[in-house]
């Protein structure tokens, strides 16, 4: 494996562009600081697995924030101390990218300490370099949660006292006392030993991510000679006389042996169609569905909806009908609820997307199709609505007329005709006839099956049936 | 023989790679290069390729290793 040159890895840039002046081949690191030593054994171990292509490197808050400008990988630079909850997700979704996720000890250990927590106790299929330099680099030279006893900084400025300011906190410790972590360990970048010691962690531990074996985390005891004042070589001896009495080097959790290849890697699995049916609680029989909006008018395709009430009106449960009616059609639908301390009387909202396409953000900012049910919704989202828009409006609860005179409307009084029903709770589903005999977006039989999954108790089905039907009569016969 | 390479433009003077080098190789250039410091300079002779200059060094341009020829 020794190679007769050793050189720049072909896993950074040629040219690090960062300004002022482009082009440049040193880093924006301070002479002697370890970040550079930590990123050029990730490179050298990225090139040797041949994984640059598949790579996503993490970049924190902290001195490392320019790792983007550095590794030729994918990158992502991450709000502070999120790294874990954002590569968790991105690994999730693509579980054959090789997530690498690189943190100092203020983002890791203070600000990220419950989500690099989490992420251990989840057994993350995911690579984590923890830059322990006691300190917070960076911002000037902060005490860190690692900040060691008697430790001069620019906020311990007597020395770190365990009586004010705590002890020192033992990251590696804390999680090797959990189940799911596959590999720990604390490495050092000081003399020739711990150097080679550090490197063969690195890789190890990436390599524990491409066998599928779940978590790993290398904890890096790395010098900042700006934050420490001290010269870099000093700055290393201080690491070897001082911070490893605190941090001990060494192996602290090691089941890669014990790990099956490919058991945490989380791939989706792939649900059968006919599992969908007991999943979902449908009635009737499986059957594909040739899901096409062609035969809905334009101004109706794709639509982006906006429902707003008071609470117990019924909006949520709404939304979601119309969210689960779309995916019936295997279309792409989202649905997301606002309320707050308004549940409880005050207004109620939610938005729902459905689309051929895929939804970049379930936000519907301007809706095509906006739902009011009571005053205060049609007061406040109606300016809101695409010019050309549907407005669906209760005039029950609304006394005045829309303003608008870009926009298609259509009156109904939703809550009267419920209470005709007598249930004042399935106005919401004289909408849902109304949006569909206007609109024709699904299927009927398919949009009346959704009843089952989100009405909770069965023996309501039959007059939510009757709502649905009350409201697509009153449109049919509306402004006849 | 091996030996090793120094981007003198990009060596911020650290001397990291001075002070692990088993034969004590490398030494301070006297010139101040554009980035404001003294360089790592490669004696000349003695190089035996160990590699440790290269790792630890933090920076990704700098030091390049011949270990061979
Ligand atoms: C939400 C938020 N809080 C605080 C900050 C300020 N801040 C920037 S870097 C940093 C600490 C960095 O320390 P560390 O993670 O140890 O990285 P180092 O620079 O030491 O490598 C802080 C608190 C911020 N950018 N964002
Ligand atoms: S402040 Fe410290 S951690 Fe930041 S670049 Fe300088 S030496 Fe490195
Ligand atoms: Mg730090």
């Amino acid at each position: 494996m020794a190679k007769d040159i050793l050189t720049k890895p072909k896993a950074f840039y040629d040219n690090f562009h960062r300004k002022p002046d482009q082009n440049k081949q040193d880093t924006h690191y301070c002479p002697g600081c370890g970040h550079g030593i930590l990123h050029k054994m990730i490179a050298e171990a990225i090139d040797d697995f041949e994984i640059a292509d598949r790579t996503i490197m993490i970049s924190p808050v902290g001195c490392s924030v320019f790792v983007y400008y550095y590794f030729d990988t994918g990158n992502l630079q991450v709000a502070h101390g999120r790294a874990p909850a954002v590569a968790t997700g991105y690994k999730r979704t693509h579980p054959e990218a090789i997530v690498i996720s690189y943190q100092g000890d203020g983002d890791l250990a203070a600000i990220g300490g419950n989500n690099i927590l989490q992420a251990a106790n989840r057994g993350e299929n995911i690579t984590f370099f923890f830059v322990n330099n006691a300190i917070y680099g960076m911002t000037g030279g902060q005490m860190a949660p690692t900040t060691l006893l008697g430790q001069k900084t620019m906020t311990s400025p007597y020395g770190r006292k365990a009586e004010r300011e705590g002890y020192p906190m033992r990251v590696l410790e804390l999680l090797s006392s959990l189940e799911a972590p596959t590999y720990l360990e604390r490495v050092a970048l000081t003399d020739a030993k711990h150097l080679m010691k550090a490197r063969a962690a690195v890789r190890k531990a990436i390599k524990t991510q491409i066998d599928g074996k779940g978590f790993s985390l290398i904890e890096v005891l790395s010098a900042c000679p700006s934050g420490w004042r001290m010269t870099p070589t000093d700055a290393v001896a201080w690491i070897s006389e001082k911070m490893e009495k605190t941090f001990p080097v060494g192996v602290y959790k090691d089941v890669i042996k014990d790990r099956k290849p490919n058991t945490w890697t989380r791939m989706l699995e792939k649900v059968p169609f006919e599992k969908y049916h007991e999943i979902l609680e449908l009635t009737g029989e499986p059957m594909e569905i040739e899901a096409d909006m062609s035969s809905v008018l334009d101004i109706y395709k794709n639509p982006e909806i906006l429902i707003a009430g008071f609470g117990g009106q019924g909006v949520l449960l709404l939304g979601q009908f119309l969210a689960e009616a779309g995916m019936r059609h295997c279309w792409n639908s989202s649905w997301i609820p606002s309320y707050g301390p308004e549940m409880r009387g005050g207004t109620a909202n939610c938005h729902v997307k459905i689309s051929e396409k895929r939804i970049g953000s379930p936000i519907v900012a301007k809706p095509s199709i906006l739902i009011a049910m009571n005053l205060p919704s049609l007061d406040k989202f109606e300016p809101l609505l695409k010019p050309g828009g549907l407005l669906i409006y209760n005039t029950t609860m609304i006394s005045r007329a829309p303003s608008r005179n870009d926009i298609e409307i259509l009156p109904i009084p939703a809550t009267k005709m419920a209470d005709q029903l007598e249930s004042l709770r399935v106005a919401n589903m004289v909408v849902a006839g109304a949006i569909q005999e206007k609109t024709k977006l699904f299927d009927e039989i398919i949009l009346k099956d959704c009843l089952n999954t989100v009405v909770k108790h069965k023996n309501f089905i039959p007059l939510n049936l009757q709502a649905i039907d009350k409201g697509k009569e009153y449109v049919e016969n509306f402004g006849k | 023989m091996p030996h090793i390479e120094i981007s003198t433009e990009n060596c911020k003077g650290c001397g990291l790679c001075i002070h692990i080098c088993p034969v004590s190789a490398i030494e301070f250039a006297k010139e101040i290069n554009k980035l404001g410091y003294h360089p790592a300079r490669y004696k000349g002779d003695g190089c035996t390729g160990c590699t440790l200059c290269f790792y630890t060094c933090p920076e990704p341009s700098a030091i390049t290793v011949y270990r061979k020829s």
